[in-house]
């Protein structure tokens, strides 16, 4: 992994981007496993449906992991101070998501080089699923 | 909506072994060695395989503590949606970690009229060092009526 360097980068610049392969059903059953969410709208289609859904729908958690893996892509996952998300619209399967990390603002704080991120996640017609926010502290 | 601002829960334990970060990593797709490969994750400097970032959200639905917070409120779930969630991170997760929580309510208001209802719970995770691991705060909102 090539160091940041907290000089050059710009406030407005895009720093990194993720781009996912399409959700897939067992990847919803597997992250329903791993994620502890048994919630059967994310896995079971009658429930789904039953719950007023066209379908079954991702777990908010697996959008927000991709904004994740795309910032320990970007720096050590030990630089990331904060993550957060607002959960704006829903994935579904067959749904490729796309991240992106833009520098909303770096300043130089308490003897720390800070960087904050606005982070979006978008599906391939281009709706925003998630807005998110991130700080991370460079060496 | 029945006022719960202050509330804290007992506290919870879990274990986090390999294969849990493994599947974790296979789940979301992210082939990172560091959440795979134990040797690779001691080389990046880690004291074991290391969780993902968002990892810590799986802890507190393991503890079945998420959405506590709404059976107590008598909400029907199919009513209620995870509506923000953030990390704040203070020492790494790794595989072998007992992670103690801890969980209450922070802040509960209504919007629109009262029309949708948003309750906002905070968790605290320590692990078998003592060390503070991260804190969550997790929003629900429900609609009402």
């Amino acid at each position: 992994m090539e160091e940041v360097d907290f000089e050059t980068i710009r406030v407005g610049e895009r720093v990194a981007v993720l781009e996912k392969a399409p959700i897939t059903r067992l990847q919803l059953a597997l992250f329903a496993g791993a994620g502890a969410d048994h919630n059967p709208i994310h896995v079971d289609e009658d429930a789904a449906k039953a719950a007023g859904l066209a379908g079954v729908i991702a777990h908010g958690m697996l959008t927000m992991a991709f904004l994740g893996e795309m910032l320990s892509a970007w720096v050590p996952q030990t630089r990331i101070r904060r993550l957060s998300a607002r959960f704006v619209a829903v994935a579904k399967p067959g749904d490729a998501i796309t991240c992106e990390a833009v520098v909303a603002g770096k300043a130089i704080e308490d003897g720390e080089k800070r960087v904050e991120l606005d982070l979006v996640a978008r599906n391939a017609p281009g709706d925003k699923l998630q807005l998110g926010r991130a700080l991370v502290v460079l060496p | 909506m029945r006022n719960l601002l202050g509330k804290e829960y007992p506290p919870f334990e879990v274990e986090v072994d390999k294969r849990w970060i493994r599947s974790f990593a296979e789940a979301i797709g992210e082939t990172n060695p560091i959440h795979r490969d134990e040797g690779a994750a001691r080389a990046a400097g880690f004291r074991g395989l290391v969780a993902p970032p968002t990892f810590p959200f799986a802890v507190v639905m393991e503890a079945g503590q998420s959405f506590m917070v709404l059976d107590e409120l008598g909400v029907d779930k199919t009513r209620a949606m995870h509506a923000e969630q953030s990390f704040e991170y203070f020492s790494d997760l790794c595989a072998g970690d007992t992670i103690t929580g801890r969980q209450k309510v922070v802040e509960q208001f209504d919007k629109k009229g009262g029309a949708l209802h948003f309750v906002v719970t905070q968790f605290r995770l320590d692990n078998q060092r003592g060390e503070h691991v991260c804190d969550l705060r997790t929003t629900v909102v429900v609609r009402v009526g």
